[in-house]
C-alpha cells in the first residue's frame, strides 16, 4: 500500500520534472495524490482540506531549487506543512515532555476512549518520572467500571516499583480522586497519576463524571491517550475531550505497529495541544519522546525524498 | 430558536430538498463516506457505480442517503451472518484474537452470556498470561456470566499449554461451548503471532477440528489499519469471522465495508456497549443506514 502510493505520486511529480517553477495547475494535481496519502493514512478528512489549502497558497510560484524536481520540492513544502502542524517549527527538535512544574503533589489526569492504552502509559510515565526524575510517584485508579481496572494498576505499580493507593471498594471516582490527593499531601508525592476509565466522548454522563473529576484535583496536565490506529473519528474524540475536560497533552499508543498515525495530525489540529509522549509497546520502558518529523515522514511515507530535499 | 434546534431543522430541509446530482454533490458523498472510515478506494468504488445510474438527476439528500445505503447493504448482506456453532463438537471451541485494547475479553463475556441465555454450558479460557490483571478482569466475567473460567496456576504461564488443559478438561465436564481468550497483539509483530499459532497448534492435539471457530475482534474506531489486522490475522491463524466493538460511540466502522469487499470474511457480532448483555447481531441494512447518519 505504502509503495503503491508513493510510485502514484512519483508518476504525478514525474509530469512535472522538467518544468522550472510551481504552477497552479501543477500544485493541483500532486495535491490530489497527497489528499489520497494523508487518507489513507487516517488524517481527517477537514484536516487534510486544511493542509492541503495551505500548501496550495505556500506552493504555487514558489522558485525550485537548481538540484531538486519540482515534485521533490512539492514534497517537501507538504512534509514541513505537516511537521508544523504536528508541532515542530523551524530547528525545533520535537521533544517535549511533561510540564511537571507545578507544587508538589502534581495531578496528572490520563483519559481516553475505552481500551486506548491509559492504563499502561499511567505505569510507564511511573516509571519513567521514577527512574529519570527521581521522583516520587503515586498511582491512583478512578477506573470503577472496568473489571479488575484497579487491580490492573496496582499489578503496574509492583512492576514499576512505585505505591499504588489502596482499593477501597465502594468509593467513586471523585472520592477515590480526593483520597489520592491528601495522601498524596500527606506522605509528600511529587506527582500523583489519575488513571481513570474509558469512556466515550458521546457518554454525557461519563465525560460530565470527569469533568467533575478535574474540577476537583486541577491537574497541571491532562493527558489524551490516543491509538495510533485510530480513523477519522479522531476529531469527533478531540473535540469532545477538549470541550468537556480540557487537555494539556497527547500521548499516542501503538505506534510500534504499522499504522501510518494520521490521528496524530487530526487530534493536534482540533485541540491545539501538544503530542507529549509515544507509546511504543507493551512493556513498562516503551515510552518514547515525540518528534514531529518522524510522524510526519510516518504519515506521508516519503522520508527518503524529504531527506534528498534537505540534503541539496 | 436555540442553535441545535436550527442546526437541525437546517440539516432536515436539506435533507428533503431536490438537487442535481452533479460533481460537487458526489464529491460530498464521497467525502460522506470517507469520514465514515470507507477508505478512498472503497468509497469511490461506490459512488461510481452511482454516477453511473443516477448523475444529473434531480434528488433529495434523503433519496440520495437512502440509496447509498442500499447499495452498502447489498456490499455487507453476503457478510452478514450469525457464527455457527456445532453441537456435534464437544466442546465447539471459539478461539478469540485481535490487537490489543479492541475489547477481546469483553466480547468473551458477551458470547458467554449470550450462550448461558441459550441454556448451553460456556467456559472460558483465561489465555491472556501477559496483561497485568487480565486473568482476574475474565475471572469476573466468568462470575458474573456464570461461566467456567481455565485460568493459569501461576503468572505468565504458557497460554497455549493452559489452552491444551482447558480443551482437555472441557472434553470431560460436558462443556459444550469453549472461549478462549488470548492477550492483545499486534499483527506486525511476528514473534507473537508465533505465539498465537502455537495456541492454534496445541489445540489440535486435544482436538485436530479445532478452534472450529477464530473471531478477530476489531475496534471501531479504528481507521485504514483494520485492513492489515484483518489480513495478517487471516493469513496466520485463519479467521472464521469478524466481531466489530464499541459502535456505541461515534465511530461508524465503515472500514468494515472495505473489510467486505477484500477480504468477505463473515461479519458476526458488533459490541454496543460494555455489559455483558451489550452485543448484537450485525445486520447489513442498520449498519449501513448508520454509515449515512440515517437511523
Ligand atoms: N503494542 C502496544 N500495546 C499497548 C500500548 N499501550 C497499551 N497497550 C496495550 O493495549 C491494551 C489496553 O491497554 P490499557 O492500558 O488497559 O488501556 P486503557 O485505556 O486503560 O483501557 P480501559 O481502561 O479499558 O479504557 C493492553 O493490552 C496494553 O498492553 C502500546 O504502546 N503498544
Ligand atoms: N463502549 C464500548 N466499550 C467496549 C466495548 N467492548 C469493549 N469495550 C471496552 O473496551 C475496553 C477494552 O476491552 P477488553 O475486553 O479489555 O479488550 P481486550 O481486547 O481484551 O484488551 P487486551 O486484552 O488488553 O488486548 C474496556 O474498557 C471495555 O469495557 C463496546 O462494544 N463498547
Ligand atoms: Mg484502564
Ligand atoms: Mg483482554
Amino acid at each position: 500500500m505504502f509503495e503503491a502510493l508513493s510510485s502514484k505520486l512519483n508518476g504525478v511529480f514525474d509530469r512535472l520534472r522538467r518544468r522550472g517553477a510551481l504552477s497552479e495547475t501543477d500544485v493541483q494535481e500532486a495535491l490530489r495524490e497527497v489528499r489520497v496519502a494523508l487518507l489513507e493514512a487516517d488524517v481527517a478528512l477537514p484536516v487534510v482540506k486544511d493542509l492541503t489549502a495551505r500548501v496550495r497558497e505556500r506552493a504555487v510560484g514558489q522558485e525550485v531549487l537548481k538540484s531538486v524536481s519540482p515534485a521533490q520540492q512539492v514534497i517537501k513544502i507538504v512534509n514541513d506543512a505537516l511537521v508544523e502542524a504536528l508541532g515542530g517549527g523551524e530547528g525545533d527538535t520535537g521533544a517535549r515532555g511533561l510540564d511537571l512544574n507545578a507544587p508538589a503533589p502534581v495531578p496528572v489526569l490520563m483519559v481516553g476512549l475505552q481500551g486506548s492504552g491509559k492504563t499502561t502509559t499511567s505505569g510507564k510515565i511511573a516509571l519513567r518520572l521514577k527512574t529519570r526524575e527521581k521522583k516520587k510517584v503515586l498511582l491512583a485508579s478512578l477506573d470503577v467500571h472496568r473489571p479488575a481496572a484497579q487491580l490492573q494498576l496496582e499489578t503496574l505499580a509492583k512492576q514499576v516499583g512505585v505505591t499504588s493507593l489502596p482499593i477501597v471498594a465502594g468509593q467513586t471516582p471523585l472520592q477515590i480522586a480526593e483520597r489520592a490527593m491528601d495522601v498524596a499531601r500527606r506522605e509528600l508525592y511529587d506527582v500523583v497519576v489519575l488513571d481513570t476509565a474509558g469512556r466515550l466522548a458521546i457518554d454525557e454522563a461519563l465525560m460530565a463524571e470527569v469533568a467533575q473529576v478535574k474540577a476537583f484535583a486541577r491537574p497541571h496536565e491532562t493527558l489524551l491517550v490516543v491509538d495510533a490506529m485510530t480513523g477519522q473519528d479522531a476529531v469527533n474524540t478531540a473535540r469532545a475531550f477538549q470541550e468537556k475536560v480540557g487537555v494539556t497533552g497527547i500521548v499516542m499508543t501503538r505506534i510500534d505497529g504499522d499504522a501510518r498515525g494520521g490521528a496524530a495530525l487530526s487530534m493536534r489540529a482540533v485541540t491545539g495541544a501538544p503530542i507529549k509522549l509515544l507509546g511504543a509497546g507493551e512493556k513498562l520502558d516503551a515510552l518514547e519522546d515525540f518528534h514531529p518529523d518522524r510522524i510526519a515522514g510516518r504519515i506521508l511515507g516519503m522520508g527518503d525524498i524529504v531527506s534528498l530535499v534537505e540534503r541539496a | 430558536m436555540s442553535r441545535s434546534t436550527a442546526k437541525l431543522t437546517e440539516s432536515v430541509t436539506t435533507l428533503f430538498r431536490k438537487r442535481r446530482l452533479d460533481e460537487e454533490a458526489l464529491e460530498e458523498l464521497e467525502e460522506t463516506l470517507i469520514a465514515a472510515d470507507l477508505g478512498v478506494a472503497a468509497s469511490r468504488r461506490i459512488v461510481e457505480g452511482f454516477r453511473k445510474t443516477r448523475f444529473g438527476k434531480e434528488v433529495t439528500d434523503e433519496e440520495v442517503k437512502g440509496a447509498l445505503a442500499d447499495a452498502i447493504a447489498e456490499i455487507l448482506s453476503p457478510v452478514a451472518q450469525p457464527m455457527p456453532l456445532d453441537p456435534g463438537h464437544a466442546p465447539h471451541v471459539v478461539l478469540v484474537v485481535g490487537v490489543n485494547g479492541t475489547g477481546k475479553t469483553t466480547t468473551i463475556a458477551k458470547l458467554g452470556q449470550q450462550y448461558r441465555d441459550q441454556g448451553l454450558s460456556c467456559a472460558f479460557v483465561a489465555g491472556d498470561t501477559f496483561r497485568a490483571a487480565a486473568v482476574e478482569q475474565l475471572q469476573i466475567w466468568g462470575d458474573r456470566t456464570g461461566c467456567r473460567v481455565h485460568a493459569p496456576a501461576k503468572e505468565g504461564a504458557d497460554a497455549a499449554g493452559l489452552a491444551f488443559d482447558a480443551l482437555k478438561a472441557a472434553r470431560e465436564d460436558g462443556t459444550q461451548v469453549l472461549l478462549v481468550d488470548t492477550a492483545g497483539r499486534l499483527h506486525n509483530k511476528s514473534a507473537l503471532m508465533e505465539e498465537l499459532r502455537k495456541v492454534v497448534r496445541v489445540i489440535r492435539r486435544v482436538d485436530e477440528t479445532a478452534p472450529h471457530s477464530v473471531l478477530l475482534v476489531l475496534d471501531a474506531t479504528t481507521g485504514q489499519n483494520a485492513i492489515q489486522q484483518c489480513k495478517v490475522f487471516g493469513e496466520m491463524v485463519n479467521v472464521t469471522g469478524l466481531a466489530v466493538t464499541k459502535l456505541d460511540g461515534s465511530a461508524k466502522g465503515g472500514v468494515v465495508v472495505a473489510l467486505a469487499q477484500e477480504f468477505g470474511l463473515p461479519v458476526h457480532f458488533v459490541g454496543v456497549g460494555e455489559k455483558a448483555g451489550d452485543l448484537r447481531p450485525f445486520e447489513a441494512r442498520d449498519f449501513a443506514r448508520g454509515l449515512m447518519g440515517l437511523d
